[in-house]
């Protein structure tokens, strides 16, 4: 069987429980929104300096993972801890040491790149401002257009300025939820190449919701897979493929989707 | 946004990007800017015109000079205190910045602090402008109100301030489908305010509703100087006094909306 599931519904898999001071800490959490229980009991340890891919369907409960962590969601119960601090009581204490991206959030659109910067820049206390986002723009290639509205940009141009505002701070921890859609390959290539270049300069921790399985693959040491709010693995990109018996992680995921093991389809668990 | 407390200090430098963040907004937007200047421009001319018609037929209102231009000018205090307060807010969720914000080391009360600043400044470029038309078309100089002008506009712009934070909260909790109230709000309250009228034009049992409201007594403050010729201190201070409890409640029933709105999970998705 491929989930590791204890008699308490709590997943206890290879890299489960991990240490206390890892960079995000949740234990048993529920959400409940009316009647949907969009998270059932889900706990993970991440350590510092990790990349952890976070793999499911739409409406897994990967959004409302990342939005609890990040304190704009509320646990129904269970407990969220990120850099040492429990959230959202000690969000003050943490939220100037990470930051994250989303295709469900924009930035101002009458607004310049360099004057979003400088507001975002501002907001987190960075120091040297002005010497941040030139390095921000020479890093993302933003230099060509800093001074156009940010409404004016293509796809691809405001995913790198969404970027830039995502390490303004150099957050030591990352979240983005599919960092790479709606880019063309050529882009979300060099976009990942930055984000593996950060995490190892920064030691940052990066979780990443996707949906696009060779982005997981290449950049993730680690891969939590989600269904229906509950995790349903969580290991290496390695460890999973061996355990499914499958060469990639597509493979996987349509296995978990279709509640296939090996392949074949379980009947019973 | 980092808290729902006021601990932990309030940092300027956050409250300054935000200001900042409205005011290149501001700039570059030149209907954003016109729309600030249009109404207030377009009202003052035409309760001018019908206060210039009124005071030449009617000897109480001629004795009366300038109570109907007055009261448009606080009247578009309160008004537009509350829409400056309140749209800025709504920009947020018109450019689905709200997240990006919330997670950010941004308090809840350094966001409602800039939104009062801009207000003052949205109000500045309005109402300015304003008091001027009325000073060169109809020879009303609200200034010469003195330092009653003062205790006048405080208390208007704190009665703005407490709706537009309890309005953003609604807006918040309830996304842009809650966008109308930002706008017809403040209505609600324009007949029991007594702003054209005195008090005693109301029902006996509406009476006790309305000196519930400070601008109720901002505006019988008004007529008292303008055609008494006398400050009723008594009446700004009752009215202060109302709008510390209505920005308690307003900051309180803010947090309260922050709250629902993390629990039912509708911050990242946040619009219609």
């Amino acid at each position: 069987m491929a989930r590791m599931i204890g008699n308490d519904g709590v997943y206890r898999g290879p890299v489960a429980g991990r240490s206390a001071s890892g960079a995000i800490e949740v234990e048993r959490v529920i959400k409940v929104y009316k009647q949907t229980r969009a998270l059932d009991r889900i706990s993970f340890s991440l350590p510092r300096g990790s990349i952890t891919g976070l793999l499911g369907g739409n409406g897994a409960g990967k959004t409302t993972t990342i939005a609890l962590i990040m304190g704009l969601v509320l646990p129904t119960s269970g407990r969220v801890h990120v850099l040492g601090h429990r959230i959202p009581e000690e969000s003050a204490s943490v939220l100037g040491r990470m930051n994250f991206e989303s295709p469900y959030v924009d930035m101002p659109m009458r607004l310049t790149v360099r004057q979003n910067l400088t507001v975002f820049g501002r907001l987190y206390g960075v120091k040297n401002l002005a010497g941040r986002i030139a390095e921000l723009a020479e890093d993302l290639d933003l230099t060509d257009f800093l001074d156009r509205a940010n409404g004016k940009l293509s796809a691809g141009q405001k995913t790198r300025v969404a970027l830039a505002k995502a390490l303004i701070n150099r957050p030591e921890l990352l979240l983005l939820d599919e960092p790479t859609a709606s880019l063309d390959p050529d882009t979300a290539d060099w976009v990942r190449g930055h984000l593996e270049r950060y995490r190892k300069d920064n030691n940052a921790t990066i979780l990443l919701a996707s949906h696009n399985m060779l982005e997981v693959e290449r950049l993730c040491d680690r891969v939590i897979i989600m269904k229906h709010g509950r995790i349903e693995d969580d290991d290496t990109p390695d460890a999973i493929m061996a355990r499914y018996n499958r060469t990639t992680l597509e493979e996987v995921f349509l296995d978990v989707a279709r509640s296939r093991v090996n392949g074949v389809k379980e009947v019973v668990r | 946004m980092s808290g729902m407390s006021l601990h932990r200090g309030i940092s300027p430098h956050r409250i300054g990007a935000m200001i900042l963040r409205y005011w290149y907004l501001l700039m570059s937007s030149w209907p954003r800017l016109l729309e600030l200047l249009y109404w207030p421009a377009l009202q003052v001319i035409t309760w001018g015109f019908v206060q210039y018609y009124i005071a030449q037929n009617a000897s109480f209102f001629a004795h009366a000079g300038g109570t109907l231009i007055g009261a448009v000018i606080l009247w578009d205090i309160l008004f537009r205190g509350q829409l400056g307060f309140s749209i800025s807010f709504v920009e947020e969720v018109w450019a689905r910045n709200l997240a990006n914000l919330m997670m950010s080391p941004l308090k809840p009360v350094e966001f409602l602090l800039s939104l009062t600043v801009m207000s003052l400044l949205r109000l500045a470029i309005g109402i300015i402008p304003m008091t001027l038309l009325a000073l060169v078309l109809f020879h009303f100089n609200i200034y010469a109100l003195g330092l009653p002008l003062i205790a006048f506009f405080w208390n208007l712009i704190f009665t703005s301030w407490a709706v537009g934070v309890f309005v953003s909260g609604l807006v918040l909790r309830n996304g842009l489908g809650a966008e109308s109230i930002v706008w017809t709000l403040m209505f609600a309250i324009m007949p029991l305010a007594c702003i054209y009228y005195p008090i005693s034009v109301l029902p006996v049992w509406l009476q006790y509703v309305a000196w519930v409201l400070p601008p109720t007594y901002v505006f019988e403050g008004m007529r008292a100087l303008l055609i008494e010729h006398t400050f009723r201190t008594d009446l700004m201070l009752i009215a202060l006094a109302i709008n510390l409890i209505l920005l308690c409640a307003s900051f309180g029933a803010f947090l309260a909306l922050l709250r629902s709105t993390k629990k039912h999970g509708s911050l990242l998705t946040s619009g219609e």
